[in-house]
């Protein structure tokens, strides 16, 4: 029998478990523990499915497999309906994943909020990214009503006193609090630029634990951003995971940059993959390019690769990349008890039905 | 974060071509329901912060000193004559939206409920390189002009204080007299 030796971040009494809480985290996930370890985290997003089908969530994230300490589980990113963050996330922690559960303001109000929190919580779900979410406009359904009842900040703050004081935001007691590791979004390459770092600072001041950027394609600007980012002392309260990701063609960055709301792509760029001869592999390798600058800026403390419908090449990326440093991630992979069972199934499956009659026939035959 | 692999067309793009085709459609209008005024001095508003910023802790005064003609008239009775005044006052100087609980002092004066999302801790992170709004491509955005605003202000950090989520229970209601009464209290409990 193979026997597999127990991961470093795994609890021995079942993977959908969460782990024992450490002193100093405000969760029992393993994101939170790589990142105070000082270990360089890479997280993915989930391309979420237009389907009902369990297993459609399952191969997407299978591809992540050993190579991320988290999946993101988008909520109707760019407003387009898809399956529901709260839904993949059931199905991921079922599965012993990390799932980073998305929440946007723009289509729940904060008692559904509230309540999914704790659902989510319940269910085993370890870290939670807030954000305001993009305006229906954006979408493929822009006739439906805006709710935008809280904003990314204060929901930051809702959860936290949730978390920290056991309570609703109307003052009502949790009997247990849901206990989250914070997030939430930074976009450095929008206006106004002299106020981003402050805006960060106010998400860490509400209670944001972790950031994750938008897509960076101008490492320069990051780079400004960043030393704003160290002069007020933020990278050391807050871990921050910069964004990026693999552009397909020139015709998709060109898209991109016209289409989804503040993702900022130089003309440089787009100029350098539109001379290349296979767009796709030179796509890649700019990617791979600007996560070797970004891993030695100061203060940065992973990477979040969004390879949206590139998903596969995500373990490619962060192999060629070098980031984990020959760390491997969590890696969904049986226990010793469950070989065993594996090594008895067709003995359990199959009982002997062989009936005296057929012994006698058997040695007759022969 | 939606993206086009370059040969696909997503459902968001033919759902826009398609309306495209229905009917005209003015460019500043937002799914978020609101009136935009014609005569509006929204952006004057944020050049003279200062101003503004100054006029107000006078204005604010100057109500306070006015508590017990208030309390005489009763405050439920005044709320009527005074949210009248004050919404067509602030609706011309700041585009108000009568949320009922201003923080124009900690938005640069501008008014946060005129962005399309209604953010009130800062600008979401689709701002065109612009500085123009993400839903409304020709309107600036609200937060562009707050840290503008913010930055002629005396007090210019008070854009950092966190904000509360707003209590849409108050929409409609005189933020003028609360903010008052409030602050009569505050120091009715001070000086008993």
């Amino acid at each position: 029998m193979i026997r597999h030796s127990l991961q470093p971040d795994e609890n021995p009494e079942g993977v959908h478990l969460p782990l024992d809480p450490l002193p100093g985290h405000s969760s029992r996930g393993r994101l939170e523990r790589i990142l105070r370890r000082g270990e360089f985290a890479v997280t993915a997003e989930l391309n979420p499915p237009d389907s009902a089908d369990p297993q459609d969530v399952y191969d997407r994230a299978r591809v992540f497999d050993g190579w991320v300490d988290g999946i993101n589980a988008v909520d109707a990113s760019g407003a387009n309906c898809h399956m529901s963050s709260m839904g993949i996330c059931a199905l991921l922690t079922r599965m012993g994943y990390a799932p980073i559960m998305q929440i946007a303001c723009r289509d729940r109000n904060r008692i559904a909020i509230q309540g999914d929190v704790l659902g989510a919580a319940a269910m085993g779900v370890c870290n939670m990214l807030c954000l305001t979410g993009d305006g229906v406009q954006a979408g493929d359904q822009p006739g439906a009503k805006p709710v935008f009842d809280l904003d990314s900040t204060s929901l930051l703050a809702t959860i936290r006193t949730m978390r920290d004081e056991a309570k609703f935001l109307s003052g009502r007691k949790l009997t247990t609090p849901p206990a989250v590791f914070l997030g939430a979004a930074v976009n450095p390459f929008a206006p106004p630029h002299e106020f981003r770092a402050l805006h960060l600072a106010k998400k860490i001041a509400a209670g944001a634990q972790f950031v994750q950027s938008q897509y960076c394609f101008d490492v320069a600007m990051l780079k400004e951003f960043m030393k704003k980012v160290r002069d007020l002392g933020l990278h050391e309260k807050c871990f921050i995971l910069i964004g990026v990701g693999p552009l397909a063609s020139a015709k998709t960055a060109r898209w991109i940059r016209n289409n989804v709301p503040g993702v900022h792509i130089p003309d440089s760029l787009i100029a350098r993959l539109e001379g290349a001869a296979d767009q796709k592999n030179e796509g890649k390798r700019i990617c791979i390019e600007i996560i070797n600058e970004v891993k030695e800026i100061e203060g940065v403390a992973g990477i979040h690769v969004m390879a949206y419908r590139q998903e596969e090449y995500v373990a490619e990326i962060v192999h060629e990349s070098g980031v984990l440093r020959g760390r491997r991630p969590w890696k969904r992979e049986p226990s010793p008890d469950q070989m065993a069972v594996v090594e008895r199934l067709d003995h359990l499956l199959e009982p002997h039905s062989e009936r005296p009659a057929d012994m006698v026939n058997k040695v007759v035959g022969q | 974060m939606s993206t086009n692999d370059g040969t696909a067309v997503t459902q968001a793009t033919l759902v826009r071509k398609a309306r495209e085709a229905l009917a005209y459609r003015p460019a500043d209008v937002s799914p978020q329901r609101r009136v935009q005024r014609r005569y509006t001095m929204r952006l004057w508003s944020v050049r003279h912060a200062r101003f503004l910023e100054w006029f107000y802790a006078r204005f604010a005064d100057f109500f306070l000193a006015l508590h017990p003609v208030w309390q005489a008239i009763g405050y439920s009775r005044a709320e009527k004559p005074v949210k009248f005044v004050e919404k067509h006052v602030k609706g011309l100087m700041f585009d108000c939206r009568m949320c009922g609980q201003c923080v124009l002092s900690s938005t640069g004066m501008s008014c946060p409920m005129n962005c399309p999302k209604q953010l009130r801790n800062g600008p979401c992170g689709g701002v065109r390189a612009n500085g123009n709004c993400e839903v409304e491509p020709d309107m600036p955005c609200v937060w562009v002009k707050a840290w503008e605003g913010s930055q002629r202000m005396r007090n210019s950090d008070a854009i950092l204080a966190v904000q509360k989520p707003v209590d849409q229970s108050l929409r409609e209601t005189s933020a003028w007299l609360r903010v008052t009464a409030l602050a009569a209290a505050e120091r009715g409990k001070a000086a008993p």
